[in-house]
Parts: C-alpha cells; sequence; structure tokens
C-alpha cells in the first residue's frame, strides 16, 4: 500500500538555510546540502527547499545547491519558492530537483500549471498554496483587495460567507497578500488544469506548533482528485497523526511536512515515524540505522 | 589484478536528472557514464535508461538523437538493461500520454493513466507520488539479490499495462495491481526511482552490479 510521507522543509535564502537552526555535532546548520544530509540518515521520506532569495544572482546560486543536493543524498526532493516560469520549472528539475512547487506564479498566470504539465507531465509541478481562514462575523464576507490577480479566475472567487460555513482565502508574498480566492476552489482548478500534487500551508498556524488546520486539510483533500501535503502548525507527531488521519476528525493528507520542530532537535525523523506506527498511521518504517 | 568495475551507459536524452542516477550507480560499484550519443551506448557494459516527464516527447528525443537503435542494438548484444520509470514506460507497445504514440514494443502491453477510481470504486488519487511496497516474484537473475518485499518511491500518473502476467517480477498495490518491475531476458526495468529509494534503492542498484557481473 502506499504510505503517507513525512517532509522536513528547509528555508533557503542566498544558497544558506536561514532561521537560527540548530543541529548536532558536526552538521553545518547553514548548508543545505549538510542537512538533507541529515534527514538522508533519518529516512525522511522526501525533502523540501523553499528559496526565499529575492535576487536574481541567488536564483543561480539555487540551482547550484539543488544540483550538490541531488549529487549527495538518494532521497526525493522538492524545490519551490521564486518559481516564475516553465523556464524555472525545467531549470530546477534538470538540476536534480524531482518536484518543483509554484505558487504565486499559478495566480498571476493562470496558464502557467497547465503549459507546464503539458511539457514535463502532471506528476512533477506541485500546486503550494498558502490560505488564511476568513473569519465568519456573522455578516457578507468584505472581498479583500485583490493581490496579485487582476480577477479571480472562473468559479474560484470566494463566495460570501454563510453562518456556520468555514472559508479559506488564498494569499500571496508569505501570506501577507490576500487574492480573494477561494483556496478549495482554486485547488480544484488547478488540480483540473494538471497540477499533479498540493502542498497546502495553513498561513494561521504557520510557525505555532499548535496543530495543522485540520477543517482545511479536509475540505481540500476531499475536494481534489490528486495528493496533498499539509503544512503549516506541525508541533508534534500527534500533529502529524491527525493530519494524515482518515477518519472523520482527520486531516485526510498523504503526506505531513515540517519545518522547525525537527530543526529545533526536538525530535528526529525517526521518532516522529515510530509514534505514528503507534498511532495506527501507515509510515514507512524506519529501519535500525534511522536516526 | 582486480578488473575494472563495468561501464555502464546512463542514457542522457534532456528528460529527467541523469547525474542522481550516475551517482547511484557508481555508489554500487559500477562506472557510470551519462552518454547523448549513440556510440557510447554501444560500447557500454549495460544501459541504464532513466527519464521523467511526457512519453512522446522522450519517445521523439530518443529517435532523433539515434539512441533508441542504440538500445537496441545493446540489447541484441545482450547488455544488461535497466530501465527507470519512463525506462519501463518507453519498452512497451504504446501509450496514450498526449494522444496516442508507439514506443519500442520490446514488451507486449501498453502504458495507460491510472483510472480515476480503484476496483472497488473508491476514488484513487493520481499521480501515485510516495513511497509503496512492492513485492518481488519470479526467478530473473536480478531478484536473488534482492529481499522479497521492499519500499521504493514512486511518481508518476502513467503506468504499464503488460499483456503477459509472466513479465512483471514485481508488484505493488495502488488502486489494484500495479506492475512496479517487469523483466525479460536481459531487460529489467522498474516504474520506481532506485536513485530516490534510500537504501532499498541502493540494494536494487547492488543487485543490477551483480547481474552485470555476471553477465560479462
Amino acid at each position: 500500500m502506499l504510505l503517507k510521507r513525512i517532509i522536513p522543509c528547509l528555508d533557503v535564502n542566498e544558497g544558506r538555510v536561514v532561521k537560527g537552526v540548530q543541529y548536532v555535532d558536526h552538521v553545518d546548520a547553514g548548508d543545505p546540502v549538510e542537512v538533507a544530509r541529515l534527514y538522508d540518515a533519518q529516512e525522511a521520506d522526501e525533502i523540501t527547499f523553499l528559496d526565499i532569495t529575492a535576487s536574481h544572482e541567488g536564483r543561480r546560486i539555487l540551482l547550484d545547491v539543488v544540483a550538490r543536493t541531488a549529487e549527495s543524498v538518494f532521497m526525493p526532493l522538492t524545490v519551490g519558492g521564486g518559481v516564475r516560469s516553465l523556464e524555472d520549472v525545467r531549470n530546477l528539475l534538470n538540476a536534480g530537483a524531482d518536484k518543483v512547487s509554484v505558487m504565486t506564479a499559478a495566480v498571476t498566470d493562470p496558464d502557467l500549471v497547465a503549459d507546464a504539465t503539458a511539457r514535463i507531465g502532471s506528476a512533477n509541478l506541485v500546486l503550494a498554496i498558502d490560505a488564511r481562514a476568513v473569519s465568519d462575523d456573522g455578516g457578507v464576507l468584505v472581498p479583500s483587495e485583490r493581490g496579485a490577480a487582476a480577477e479571480p479566475p472562473a468559479g474560484a472567487a470566494l463566495a460570501p460567507l454563510v453562518p456556520g460555513e468555514s472559508r479559506w482565502e488564498v494569499c500571496t508574498h508569505g501570506g501577507r497578500q490576500p487574492t480573494g480566492i477561494d483556496a478549495v476552489a482554486w485547488a480544484v482548478a488547478m488540480a483540473e488544469a494538471g497540477a499533479g500534487e498540493i502542498l497546502l500551508t495553513s498561513m494561521d498556524r504557520d510557525g505555532t506548533r499548535v496543530g495543522y488546520d485540520l477543517p482545511m486539510l479536509r475540505a481540500v483533500c476531499d475536494a481534489v482528485p490528486i495528493p496533498v501535503i499539509a503544512s503549516g502548525g506541525g508541533g508534534s507527531a500527534e500533529d502529524m497523526a491527525a493530519a494524515l488521519d482518515d477518519g472523520a476528525e482527520g486531516g485526510h493528507a498523504q503526506a505531513a511536512l515540517a519545518a522547525s520542530i525537527f530543526h529545533f532537535k526536538q525530535t528526529t525523523v525517526g521518532e516522529v515515524k515510530r509514534r505514528l506506527l503507534e498511532l495506527g498511521i501507515p509510515v514507512r518504517p524506519p529501519s535500525d540505522a534511522a536516526a | 589484478m582486480p578488473t575494472a568495475p563495468p561501464v555502464i551507459a546512463v542514457v542522457d536524452y534532456g528528460f529527467g536528472n541523469v547525474r542522481s542516477v550516475a551517482k547511484a550507480l557508481a555508489r554500487s560499484g559500477l562506472a557510470p557514464e551519462v552518454v547523448g550519443d549513440p556510440a557510447a551506448v554501444r560500447r557500454a557494459d549495460g544501459v541504464v535508461l532513466p527519464g521523467v516527464g511526457n512519453f512522446a516527447d522522450a519517445a521523439a528525443s530518443l529517435r532523433e538523437k539515434g539512441l533508441d537503435d542504440a538500445v537496441r542494438e545493446a540489447l541484441s548484444a545482450g547488455r544488461p538493461y535497466l530501465g527507470l520509470c519512463l525506462g519501463l514506460q518507453l519498452l512497451f507497445e504504446d501509450s496514450d500520454e498526449h494522444g496516442q504514440t508507439p514506443g519500442w514494443g520490446i514488451l507486449p502491453g501498453v502504458v495507460r493513466r491510472f483510472p480515476a477510481r480503484d476496483a472497488a470504486g473508491a476514488p484513487l488519487r493520481v499521480p501515485h507520488i510516495g513511497w509503496n511496497q512492492v513485492r518481488f516474484r519470479g526467478d530473473h537473475p536480478m531478484l536473488s539479490g534482492l529481499p522479497e518485499e521492499d519500499c521504493y518511491y514512486f511518481v508518476h500518473a502513467y503506468r504499464a499495462v503488460p499483456a503477459r502476467d509472466d513479465l512483471v517480477v514485481g508488484v505493488a498495490d495502488y488502486g489494484g495491481e500495479l506492475a512496479a518491475a517487469v523483466a525479460r531476458e536481459r531487460v529489467f526495468a522498474v516504474q520506481f526511482h532506485p536513485e530516490k529509494s534510500q537504501m532499498s534503492g541502493k540494494r536494487l542498484l547492488d543487485a543490477y552490479a551483480g547481474w552485470v557481473e555476471q553477465c560479462r
């Protein structure tokens, strides 16, 4: 059977890992390649690099980091952040990324996902969605000021809130820019356009370690026919188990991504997986050698 | 005097990450050469055809570069072939990814998209992405070096549907029985990515190295 995945994520800037990441001895915590090696030894199921580099120069540095990583570890690597065009996607795949994720560019250029997947196939293109819950104050939803998108794509605009219903709005630019796009409708539209997987981040939960946004996850997972990676808020193995649980209260996700709980030595991928197996979540069992 | 390690042509035709495949083969004691010209494919002791992406474009690129004929010649000469992902799919008769495209027809069967529902009628998420268990069967020489069951990394929306069951030497479960590994004589191919499958991937490439050595 297909197993659920645990995915550590690194933020990378100008070729270096950002955030005060702490690691055990002799790991250069700033070098993405070293950190990828560490997670490879822990038998992570995939690793994700999120590039936050703004400069053009930095993009070339990233390609080098991706190439060195692909030559150093024998595990799947997803790269996202600042991917603007089909050419960017191709360059990253050729450098050694196994999957490439797009976010803002998919909003600003609605044809990008369809064009890219027609060329490279859908399996290697991930659509990243950053979303926030829209507050239900009992009134009519006031559409937020439009962000990068001129108009939300047909059928994906946020509908007025019905009391008791939840909605989530797609954001860009690190969650600062609301778009007026409904996250569930957007996920459905992009899956139809050919996206192979969705990386769904709750901007309300990101960095909080209080658990994933399960209602949002469930709404997206149940609406799309492609795999979904849960992101934002994962603070423990129990949180991941909830996100991956296929039951009525679970998140129904196929993979759980987390950053800080692994980076700060709070736990290892091996420890998390052993706990998930105890909790009845089917993950790839860590070998005796896994940290 | 120790003999030099077998030279393996890793066919580079612009589809997929040949470097990580070459690195993984070197880790298993082989001497990989990333090659794009037919002569180099004909010279090698073994041929590895990786590949991700679109079947039609990949088939066209191999033909344009004359690499498909070179691979066939290497096969006729009995060089052990290892196909990875598209390198498995291209062996079959045709694929319907972006219109009907002929494959090499070395193995009988076709390549089709996963159905939207599994055998029991439940929705099936496509692509098939992640680690899945593969059970090996049959008596191909590659299998002597492998455990009966191991976990590998898959990422694909299309899969081979072999016309004959005896070609299938590794089975995974995804919406029904999935041909994860197929083989006949000097052809062995897998739908998953050993170069991305950590230690289980290394075990498979070690088995390939052993088989190449036997065939020399």
